[in-house]
C-alpha cells in the first residue's frame, strides 16, 4: 500500500461519481495553534498517566492492608471492602491507560490527514507466474507424476484418518433408535407402587397430611438410590410436582378419573416447551407458569396450556394410595416428558376438550 | 428486770419487722381477696371481641361470618377453616385489611395492637380448624449445624426459588401480582405463609416439609442475606435488571468513548 500526502486525487474523481469527493480540509488543531493548550493537553496526559502508579500502589496495599472480611457500608448495601477496592483501584487503572493513550493521540500526536488508496489484492502478475514455475518444478521433482501409486497412497492414507475421527463421535451416546428411545428419554423410573417422597428430605406424603392449595416438590423414592451422572439423568425425567385442589373447581376428564386422590394430582414438573423445570404455581387460578418461556399451564383441566410457546400438555402421572395412605405411582408416565423431539409421537397427549 | 442481752435488739429490727408485717398481710389478702376485672378475659371473651373488631374491620368484605363474598370483579374469601396463622400473618404485615382492591394485597404499616390482632385471630380460628400461630420453637433459625442450613437451602431453592428468586428478592407473577421480596420477613411470617399460603402462594404444609426444615429454610435465608456483596448488588433479581443495567449504562457509556475516540480533536 502506498500512502498519498501530495492531496492530489483529482484521479479519482468519476464524472459519474454520485458523490462529490469532501477532499481533505486543513485546519489547525487548537492544541497545535494555541501553545498554553498544547501545554495544557500534556499536562493532562501526564497527569492521568501518573494516577497509574498511584492506583497501582492501592492496589497493593488493599489487597495486604484489608481484611478480606472487612465490610463498607455504601448506597445502603453492605460490601467487602477488599473485593471492592480492589476491583476499583484496578478498573480505574485499566481506565487510565486507555484514557491517557487516546488523548495523547487526539491532542499531541501528529495531525497529519493522509489518503490510503485501495489497491487490488492480488500480486503482480510476474509474481504470479513465476511461483507458478516454482511449483511444476516442484511436482515435477517429487516424482508423483511418473510414480502414479505415490499420490495415490497419499490420498488414502490421510484420507482414510478421517475414520477414526468420526467413529470417536459414537461416544455421544447411543444412536437414538426406536427402540434405544423407549429405554432412554421416553422412560422414567415411576413405576407401579413406587412412593412419591418430597424432594430434598425425602418425606413420605400422607394424603391426608396435604392442604387443598398445597404445592409439593416431589421424587420417586427410588431416585434416592442412584448416584452421580444416573441420579441425575433419572432427575431430570422424573421430577415431579404434586398439588391439592378442591375437586368442584377442578375438571377431570373421564378417562383419568382414577389418577388422582381426591384431588389431588401429580404433574410431570418438566416444561414441554424446552424442558424447564417448573413450579410456579398460583393456588387459586391453578396456572403453572414456566419462568423460562412464560408457558402456562393449567393444572386443574389436566395440564393443557393456556398461554405461552410450549406446544403440548404437562405430563400427569398416574397416582393412588398404598394401604397405609401414602401416596404412591400406579404406572410410569403414559407419554414421553419434556421437550419435543423429531421422533416424538404427540398422537397421545391429552388436549383441550379430550375427555 | 433488764434484759440480759440488750443488744440483741438490731437498728434495722423495727424497719424489718414493719416490712414483714405489710408482706403478710399483703400475700393473706392476695390469697384471700376475689379475682377483680384486671385478671386475662377467658378465651369466651377474647373471641367475643374478636368478633366485634371482625364486624368492624372485616366483615364488609368477608361478610358478617367469614362466609366470604363477591365483590365486583374480585372475590374476598371465606375464611372458616383458614386458621390464627393466617389473620395472623395477613393483619400483622398490614396485607390485611386491604385498602384498595389490587390485583393482591401489599404489605403496608399495621395499625392494630398485638391484643386486637390475637382476638380477631381466635375469633376466626373457632369459625373451623385451621394452621395455629407457631411458637417461636418451630421458626427460630438459631442453634442449627451448617449441614443443616445447607438443606434448607437445597428446600428453599426446590419449592422457593421458582418465584421468590435463589436468595428472596422476589420476582413477578402474571396479571399484576408479585411475589414478594423476602430480605426484610420475619421468621414468623415465613413460617406462617408457608403453613397458610396467603394470596396465590401455594401452602407448604408440615406433611412434606417439618418445622426443622422450615427452621433450616429460614436459617438458610439469613445467612444468605448476611453476606456482604463484592458490589452493587442491582436488587439480586438476575438477568433482568444486570442486563438492563449491562446494556443501558454499560454500553451507553462505552458508545460515549467510542464517540470520543473516533471525534477529531478541538479545531481552531
Amino acid at each position: 500500500m502506498s500512502l498519498d500526502t501530495s492531496h492530489d486525487h483529482s484521479h479519482v474523481n468519476a464524472p459519474d461519481h454520485p458523490v462529490p469527493d469532501p477532499g481533505l480540509h486543513e485546519e489547525e488543531r487548537y492544541t497545535d495553534a494555541d501553545e498554553r493548550a498544547g501545554a495544557r493537553a500534556y499536562r493532562q496526559v501526564v497527569g492521568i498517566l501518573a494516577a497509574i502508579p498511584v492506583l497501582a500502589i492501592a492496589f497493593v496495599v488493599a489487597y495486604f492492608a484489608i481484611p478480606i472480611d472487612a465490610t463498607l457500608h455504601i448506597f445502603g448495601a453492605t460490601m467487602k471492602a477488599n473485593h471492592l477496592l480492589l476491583g476499583l483501584t484496578l478498573g480505574l487503572g485499566v481506565l487510565a491507560i486507555g484514557v491517557a493513550l487516546i488523548h495523547w493521540s487526539r491532542t499531541i500526536m501528529g495531525d497529519e490527514e493522509v489518503v490510503e488508496y485501495r489497491h487490488s489484492a492480488a500480486s503482480p502478475a510476474d509474481s504470479r507466474e513465476e511461483a507458478a514455475e516454482k511449483w511444476a518444478i516442484g511436482v515435477e521433482q517429487s516424482g508423483i507424476g511418473r510414480r502414479k501409486l505415490l499420490g495415490t497412497g497419499l490420498a488414502g492414507g490421510v484420507g482414510i484418518m478421517l475414520v477414526p475421527a468420526v467413529v470417536l463421535l459414537a461416544d455421544m451416546g447411543p444412536w437414538p433408535t426406536a427402540e434405544e428411545r423407549k429405554k432412554t428419554i421416553e422412560k422414567t423410573i415411576w413405576a407401579p407402587g413406587v412412593p412419591i417422597v418430597n424432594d430434598v428430605n425425602q418425606v413420605p406424603l400422607r394424603a391426608s397430611d396435604i392442604a387443598v392449595g398445597q404445592l409439593i416438590n416431589a421424587q420417586p423414592a427410588t431416585l434416592f438410590e442412584l448416584h452421580g451422572a444416573e441420579f441425575q439423568t433419572e432427575k431430570a425425567k422424573s421430577s415431579l410436582i404434586v398439588v391439592r385442589m378442591e375437586l368442584n373447581s377442578i375438571r377431570i376428564p373421564t378417562s383419568r378419573q382414577d389418577w388422582h386422590v381426591d384431588g389431588i394430582l401429580a404433574y410431570s414438573k418438566i416444561c414441554t416447551h424446552v424442558g424447564c423445570p417448573i413450579s410456579l404455581w398460583e393456588q387459586q387460578t391453578h396456572h403453572l407458569l414456566c419462568p423460562c418461556h412464560q408457558s402456562t399451564f393449567d393444572l386443574g383441566n389436566s395440564g393443557v396450556v393456556v398461554f405461552g410457546p410450549a406446544a403440548r400438555s404437562l405430563p400427569q402421572l398416574p397416582i393412588t394410595t398404598d394401604a397405609q395412605g401414602y401416596l404412591i405411582a400406579r404406572s410410569d408416565f403414559t407419554v414421553p416428558v419434556g421437550p419435543s423431539y423429531f421422533e416424538r409421537n404427540s398422537e397421545n397427549d391429552f388436549k383441550e376438550g379430550d375427555d | 428486770m433488764r434484759s440480759p442481752t440488750p443488744k440483741r435488739h438490731h437498728k434495722a429490727a423495727r424497719l424489718l419487722l414493719v416490712a414483714a408485717a405489710l408482706l403478710v398481710t399483703g400475700g393473706l389478702y392476695a390469697v384471700v381477696a376475689p379475682a377483680t376485672s384486671v385478671a386475662a378475659p377467658t378465651p369466651e371473651e377474647t373471641v367475643a371481641r374478636g368478633q366485634e373488631l371482625f364486624a368492624v374491620s372485616c366483615a364488609s368484605c368477608h361478610g358478617l361470618n367469614g362466609e366470604g363474598a363477591g365483590l365486583l370483579n374480585e372475590t374476598a374469601p371465606s375464611l372458616i377453616g383458614v386458621g390464627a396463622a393466617s389473620v395472623d400473618f395477613q393483619m400483622r404485615t398490614g396485607r390485611m385489611p386491604m385498602a384498595n382492591p389490587y390485583a393482591q394485597a401489599p404489605n403496608k404499616q399495621n395499625t392494630f395492637t398485638a391484643e386486637e390482632i390475637a382476638a380477631i385471630s381466635l375469633y376466626v380460628a373457632s369459625l373451623g380448624d385451621g394452621p395455629a400461630i407457631p411458637d417461636p420453637g418451630q421458626y427460630d433459625p438459631s442453634g442449627l449445624s451448617a449441614a443443616e442450613v445447607a438443606v434448607g437451602g437445597d428446600l428453599f431453592r426446590t419449592n422457593c426459588s421458582a418465584c421468590h428468586n435463589f436468595q428472596g428478592s422476589g420476582g413477578a407473577l402474571p396479571n399484576g401480582r408479585v411475589a414478594p421480596p423476602l430480605l426484610d420477613a420475619e421468621p414468623i411470617d415465613i413460617h406462617e405463609a408457608m403453613r397458610t399460603g396467603p394470596g396465590e402462594m401455594p401452602v407448604f404444609a408440615d406433611g412434606a416439609i417439618p418445622d426443622k426444615d422450615v427452621r433450616s429454610m429460614i436459617a438458610y435465608l439469613d445467612q444468605v442475606h448476611a453476606q456482604p456483596s463484592a458490589g452493587l448488588t442491582l436488587g439480586g433479581l438476575g438477568p433482568v435488571s444486570e442486563g438492563f443495567w449491562g446494556w443501558v449504562a454499560g454500553l451507553g457509556i462505552l458508545m460515549l468513548f467510542a464517540t470520543w475516540i473516533t471525534k477529531k480533536a478541538a479545531r481552531k
